[in-house]
Formats: structure tokens, sequence, C-alpha cells
């Protein structure tokens, strides 16, 4: 039984009147990437300060290896690193300083660690240098390194890849699986890049408007969404035959429908006995991206 | 338990790689230096009146004039008093070879603290104080800050230790400076030279039964203890608004306004009472032992104290609860 790093039950937020996360329940367990996507406004940064202690939870439960981030503040965050939104840290001092700032507030981590880190981000060359001559991907990296000084089990990044360019994002991506498939950590990503999360996660729960839609492995979530495509001849009449079966668009010289393991061989020979010929039958995963807008219900659906 | 000294360490080194400190020594400096050519100016045409005149043959006919008021008999005694210790004050001069209107450095950091009590020493301590919280909002910082395995309000502590040894390095660095630039000018003597206190305000009557004569460095020593009063209750005031207000300008000009209201408030109050609860009519302590009239009838040393320690109290306890307790977007 792998362990489980984060569990979070029932959580709710409300914010004035307005209820910002409506009742938000998931596990991490340990050695998995877990993908929060959700488009603009859904609730993955709320959801996260919360995780991460910055504010109080309405109701509902958030334990971090077990201890509630409100009842054992301390305990919690000896196991949890994380970057909230941006990696900001102190523009007027050195990265090496601003690691030993934040070593200073752990038990038990000494200069030792810190070298550990840079090392691991690769930040060596620079690290004396102040933090305001620092790139954004610099930034990033020290930021990282200062969320790894406890060696924690469960990394939280909201858009770790938020203004990296593709090399960034691409060595981001190798960094965050490494530290998951080596190291044994959890890791939780937010993001509304798809592509980024289908890459990168084993399992994504989709958020919109404070709730969550579906939590599942990549794969059968797409599986859940696989299309075929059909090119027949004449298409008006393989249109009737397998509008009876299904739902079908049309989509110039393609009819698409749902595919189905079972079903799918049985239209296709009632195609046959009707004297339609099938040029190709074409199955098809849909990206995430389609995957994102029919389960959230098409752009910009988050803004209320 | 993580240890307060490590957080402390990590305020301190925030607050010197700022060099919060540095430029508010080049601020006094500067101040220092421009009193102390206008008291060299002062001096100047003070001796330019008296002419030739030696100034110690001038006080010596002072002394006269005042003995000789004091044998006529048509006198009260509380004046008697008085000027006895005029005259005592005048003889040391006399005595000890010291110009009284050229007093030495110690003379003139007494005099500069005393006037820099109600508004220049707050606008020191204002600028380490009203960003100590507020900046690692408006950066961000506060987000790892709090997301670290320490208690908030360990963290808070740590900010207002740092804030209390700002304060005494601010209220020290202002005195040494003033003592060792002007200095230069006056010179450096002065520490035992008699100061007169014990002036005491009786409704509209002075009362001067404890008037008495105190040596100077005792004086600076009450001067300097109330002047740190004042800045940790100003500090802890500007302390609290950087917890509440995130944007550090915002709460600056609140305090800047209050702080300036206070100055004006002084002197047109006096028949405001309930003005006397203002932290800001309270600031000049250091004019209950020099002996000028307080803004509002009834004030006193001590009532201006428990009034400022309420505040202060007060100050500390909304810091403290709101720190702990706000949500961080
Ligand atoms: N301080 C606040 N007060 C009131 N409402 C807020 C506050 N912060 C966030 N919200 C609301 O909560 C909702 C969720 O915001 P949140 O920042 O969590 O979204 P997000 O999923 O992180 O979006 P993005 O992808 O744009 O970062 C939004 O509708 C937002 O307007
Ligand atoms: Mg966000």
């Amino acid at each position: 039984m792998k362990q489980v790093t984060l569990s979070v039950k029932d959580l709710k937020k409300k914010i004035g009147d307005r209820e910002i996360i409506k009742g938000i329940d998931f596990e991490l367990k340990e050695g998995e990437v877990f993908g929060f996507l959700g488009p603009n406004g859904a609730g993955k940064t709320t959801t996260i300060r919360m995780l991460v202690g910055l504010i109080k939870p309405s109701s509902g439960s958030i334990k971090i290896c077990g201890y509630d981030v409100r009842k054992d503040f301390t305990k919690a965050m000896q196991h949890m690193g994380c970057i909230v939104e941006n990696p900001e840290l102190y523009p007027f001092l050195s990265g090496w300083d601003n690691l030993l700032h934040f070593a200073r507030m752990l038990p038990n981590v000494g200069k030792q660690r810190i070298t550990e880190v840079v090392e691991l981000v690769g930040l060596q060359a620079r690290i004396h240098d102040k933090v305001k001559t620092y790139s954004l991907g610099m930034r990033q990296r020290l930021g990282i390194a200062q969320a790894m000084l406890n060696s924690p089990k469960l990394l939280i990044l909201d858009e770790p890849t938020n203004g990296l360019d593709p090399a960034g994002i691409r060595e981001m991506r190798q960094f965050i699986r490494k530290l998951a498939e080596e190291e044994g950590m959890s890791v939780l990503v937010s993001s509304h890049l798809l592509g980024e999360i289908q890459q990168l996660c084993d399992r994504v729960a989709i958020i919109k408007s404070g709730e969550i839609i579906q939590t599942d492995t990549v794969e059968s979530l797409l599986a859940t969404q696989e299309r075929i495509l059909w090119r027949v001849e004449p298409l008006q009449k393989g249109v009737e035959i397998l509008g009876g079966f299904t739902e079908v668009i049309v989509d110039q010289t393609y009819i698409i429908t749902a595919y189905d393991e079972l079903e799918t061989p049985e239209w296709n020979a009632a195609l046959n006995r009707a004297g339609v010929k099938v040029h190709e039958m074409n199955r098809k995963l849909p990206g995430l991206e389609e995957l994102f807008l029919q389960v959230t219900g098409g752009g910009g659906a988050g803004i209320e | 338990m993580l240890a307060l000294n490590n957080l402390i360490q990590n305020e301190m080194m925030k607050l010197l790689a700022k060099k919060r400190l540095v430029i508010i020594g080049i601020i006094v400096g500067i101040l220092v230096l421009m009193f102390t050519y206008a008291q060299f100016k002062q001096v100047e045409e003070q001796q330019k009146k008296l002419g030739t005149v030696d100034w110690r043959a001038a006080l010596q006919q002072q002394i006269i004039d005042t003995q000789n008021r004091l044998s006529s008999n048509r006198m009260l005694d509380e004046w008697r008093e008085q000027l006895e210790v005029g005259l005592k004050q005048q003889q040391y001069y006399l005595d000890n070879d010291i110009n009284p209107s050229e007093p030495g450095a110690a003379t003139f950091t007494r005099m500069f603290l005393e006037n820099a009590i109600d508004l220049f020493i707050p606008l020191l301590i204002m600028i380490v104080a009203s960003d100590l919280v507020s900046s690692e909002n408006s950066q961000g910082t506060i987000k790892l800050l709090l997301t670290r395995p320490v208690k908030r309000w360990k963290i808070l502590m740590s900010k207002y230790v740092t804030l209390l040894l700002s304060v005494s390095i601010i209220v020290a660095m202002t005195a040494l400076l003033s003592y060792l630039l002007s200095g230069l000018v006056f010179g450096y003597q002065g520490w035992a030279a008699p100061v007169i206190t014990g002036f005491e305000l009786n409704g509209s009557d002075v009362d001067v039964s404890q008037v008495r004569l105190v040596e100077q460095w005792k004086f600076l020593m009450m001067d300097l203890g109330l002047v740190w009063l004042v800045a940790v209750v100003i500090g802890t005031l500007s302390f609290m608004l950087s917890v509440l207000v995130r944007s550090t300008p915002a709460g600056m000009g609140i305090m800047l306004a209050a702080l300036i209201s206070g100055a004006i408030l002084n002197n047109m109050v006096s028949s405001w009472e309930s003005a006397k609860y203002f932290f800001m009519v309270n600031l000049k302590l250091t004019t209950y032992i020099s002996g000028s009239a307080p803004p509002i009838e009834g004030m006193t040393l001590l009532s201006s104290v428990i009034t400022l320690l309420v505040w202060w109290l007060l100050a500390l306890i909304v810091s403290f609860t709101a720190f702990t307790r706000k949500d961080v977007y």
C-alpha cells in the first residue's frame, strides 16, 4: 500500500456570501503527480492556498501525511513544500541568503542541504547574485530549491510553468517526473495548460466553478471520450444508418460517432449490408483540450 | 521547537540588506549638521550683541542683580526659591567657566532630543516599522513565510523584537550622532552642567517647591528614556498599521496624518479636554521634566505615559490577533 500524502475531504470556502469552493475531495499517494486542471477563476489557487494554510477553509479537512493542517500546522508543513502562484523571494538578498533564510525556519536544515538543493536545480553559477538580477526561469528554480529544502513528501506547485519558455517547460516537466519517480515525492500541479497536464500527470482532477467535475487517470479520462471517424460513400446513406444506432456528427466528408468496443463492428456490418462503402474507420483519442472544453462547457465559462 | 532567535536573525538580515539603518543615519547626520550650524549662527549673533563685553562680566552682573532682588523683603517665598535655583545655575556656569549661551555638545544633544521627540524621531521609526510586515505582503514573500513550519505568532514576534532592536539603535544613534557632530563645533563638554527641573503645574499655578538642579547627564538619560518610550509606542502603532494595511505607503500616510494632526492639535486643543486621550498629543514627554506647560490642563507625565502605554498595548493586541487569524490572498 502506498502512503497517502495528502487527503482533502469536503473542502469548502465562502468569501462573503459567495461560495468559491463548493466541496472538494481528493487524495494523493506517494510517487504520484496529480494535476489540477481548470479554467481561469475555477478556484485552483484558492484551493491551494487552503492546502498550504494561507487561508482558512469554511469547512472540511486537509491532512498532509496524516497531520491536520489546522490543528497540527507545524508538523503538516514540515512535510510540504510549495510555490503559490509566483516564485516570490527577497529581491534584495542573494539566492543563497534567501535559501539560508528559509533553512533557518526549518528544523535541522543546514548549509549542506542548501548546497544540495542548489545543485539539484542547477543554480550554482549564480547563487551568490542578488535575486533581482535573476531571470524568471532562474527565480522559478530558486523557488523549487526553496520548496525542496525540507525534503518534503508533498510538493505543491501552482502553475509551475507560468512564464517559462518551451525549453524551460520541458525541463521543469522532466524535473517533476524525476522527483516523483526517483524520490517518491507526491506532486500537486495546477495548470490551465492542458498539454502540460497531459504529459506530466498520472491523475487529473478537472475543476470548474469550485467543484471537481471528474477525477481519473489521464488515459481513462480520454478513453471515455474516444471517437471514431468514418469516411463512407455515399455519405447521406451512411449518416442514416449510423444515426439509427447512435448520435452522429457530420464534419465535412467525415461522420463522427462515439467509439464502443462491442457495438462498432456491428455498425460496420450494417453499413456493409446496405452496400455503403467504408473507406476509412479511424479511432481518435481527443486531446485533453477537447475533453476539457467538453467537460467545462467551452471557453471562458469560469468567469461568472 | 524552533528557536525565536533564528527568526530574529532572518529579520535582521533583511533589515540590514535593505540598508534602512544607514539611510536613517544619513538623515540624522544631515539634520544634526544643519541644526549645529543654526545654533552656531545664533551664538555668533548673541556675541555680536554683547559686543566686546566679556560674557563672564555679563554673567557676574546678572548674579549680582539676582542677589539684590533676593535681599529685598517684598518677595513671595516661592519666587525666592526659584530665583535661588537660577542663581545656583548661574554661579555654576561662572565657576566652571562655561558660557551659558555656548553650551557644548551635551546641551545641544539634550535640546535636539527634546525637539525631535514628537515628530522627527517618530518619522525615523516609521521608516523601519511601517513596512516590516506590509513589504512581505507586497513582495508576495508572505506566502513562503507563512507556509513554513513555524507558528504565525512566532513570525510576528520575531518581527516585533527586530522592531524593538531597531528603535533602540535609532534612538542611540540619534543621540550619539548629535553629540559627536555638534561637539566638533561646540566642544564635547557639558555633562556635569546643572539643568533646572521639577516644575509642577497645579491648575494655572506654577508649583516650584520641587524645583531643583540636576546634572545634565542625568537629565539626558531621563530624556533618552522618554524618547525611547515614545519611539516604541510610535513604532508599535506603525507596526500595527503595517499588519492591517497591505500597502506600505497607505500605512505611512495614516501614521503621518496622525503625527501632523498631533502637532497642530497641541497648539489649539487647550479647551477640548478629551483630546488628551489621543496618543499624538501626548508625545512631548520631555516638556514635563523641562517644565513647560502641557497642551491641555491636567495632563501630567504620568497621565501621558499611561495614555501611551494603553495605545501601545491595544496596538500589540490588534497586531497579533489580526496577523494570526487573517486569510492571506
Ligand atoms: N480575495 C478574494 N475575494 C473574493 N473572491 C475571490 C478572492 N480571491 C479569489 N476570488 C474568487 O475565487 C474564484 C477562484 O479564484 P482562483 O484564483 O482560485 O482561480 P484559479 O483557478 O486559480 O484561476 P487562474 O487560472 O486564473 O489562476 C474566482 O472567481 C475569484 O474571483
Ligand atoms: Mg490561479
